[in-house]
């Protein structure tokens, strides 16, 4: 899809992703964060969590790779920023099912704005995630 | 102990290089999901332009992270790991990290303010390659609770 063809509104990509317990602890080994509420329940218990929780980096690095494809060069992302503002428990048995949806936010000369909405059940887990992403040239 | 306020405004040294390593750059898409093939196949990111496989946008994570690490170990930061949530994450890049990148980190505090019995603090860490180009400025904000009593 070019530019040009781009409508507010338009939904350009959608997935969902199933993170188990296994996506977690690969997580921690490719991004370094061995948090230990990200793997040990008696851990996330302690600190009055409600569960062992997804790293938030990697439901902000999950969510924006719906595009890339879309996009054809992740090179044409020129900003990525998010809020985290709900936890993603991850059950070890059932695991978890995020879905992604990425929505064209904005549009000007250079760039397009795109909203990415990731939800767990009922909940929305990122707050303002958008991408900014340069035309096709 | 609170956060320290006399944090705002300090630059910490430029971290060692990291180079990217392609495996890495492999073994990190896989874990965020990421199977567009330019994350995978030199091939595939050689046909966009680029000299080896490029990174996933948050891949940027992994060098802010040799920062946070300067971060934590100052010792009168009031800063503990076990009370820090990740309230916001930013990133704006002027090129997508590529595999064989020698890249270095630069952390500033930018600014701290109060929230409920704790604080939230805003860093930035600014990333260049070997030849000293700006590649991305990763922009964190870390919620620090208050201690408990």
């Amino acid at each position: 899809m070019t530019s040009a063809t781009l409508e507010v509104g338009t939904v350009v990509a959608e997935r969902t992703v199933h993170l188990t317990r296994e996506s977690l602890v690969r997580y921690a080994g490719a991004s370094g964060d061995f948090n230990p509420i990200h793997y040990r329940d008696d851990v996330a218990e302690r600190v009055g969590l409600p569960g062992v929780l997804a790293h938030g980096m990697l439901t902000m690095g999950l969510a924006v790779e719906t595009i890339v494809e879309w996009l054809g060069d992740a090179g044409r992302i020129v900003d990525y920023g998010v809020r985290f503002t709900r936890p993603v428990v991850v059950d070890a048995e059932d695991g978890a099912d995020l879905f992604v949806s990425a929505k064209v936010g904005a549009l000007d000369d250079e760039a397009a704005r795109i909203d990415l909405t990731v939800t767990f059940g009922d909940t929305t887990v990122l707050g303002k995630a958008q991408v900014r992403v340069r035309h096709q040239s | 102990m609170s956060v320290n306020p006399e944090l705002v405004g300090r630059v910490f040294p430029p971290t060692a290089s990291y180079l990217v390593g392609r495996e890495k750059v492999r073994e990190f898409a896989r874990a965020v999901f990421a199977d567009a093939p330019q994350h995978l196949d030199p091939a595939a990111a050689q046909a966009l332009g680029y000299r080896d496989v490029v990174a996933p946008p948050t891949f940027a994570m992994v060098v802010q992270d040799l920062t946070m690490q300067q971060l934590l170990a100052v010792e009168d930061s009031g800063i503990a790991l076990e009370r820090t949530v990740h309230a916001e994450q930013r990133f704006h890049y002027s090129r997508p990290i590529v595999a064989g990148d020698e890249l270095t980190a630069q952390l500033s505090i930018t600014g701290i303010r109060p929230f409920g019995a704790g604080a939230m603090v805003t860093s930035e860490a600014e990333i260049t390659d070997a030849d000293g180009a700006h590649v991305v400025t990763a922009t964190s904000v870390l919620l620090i609770g208050g201690e408990v009593s």
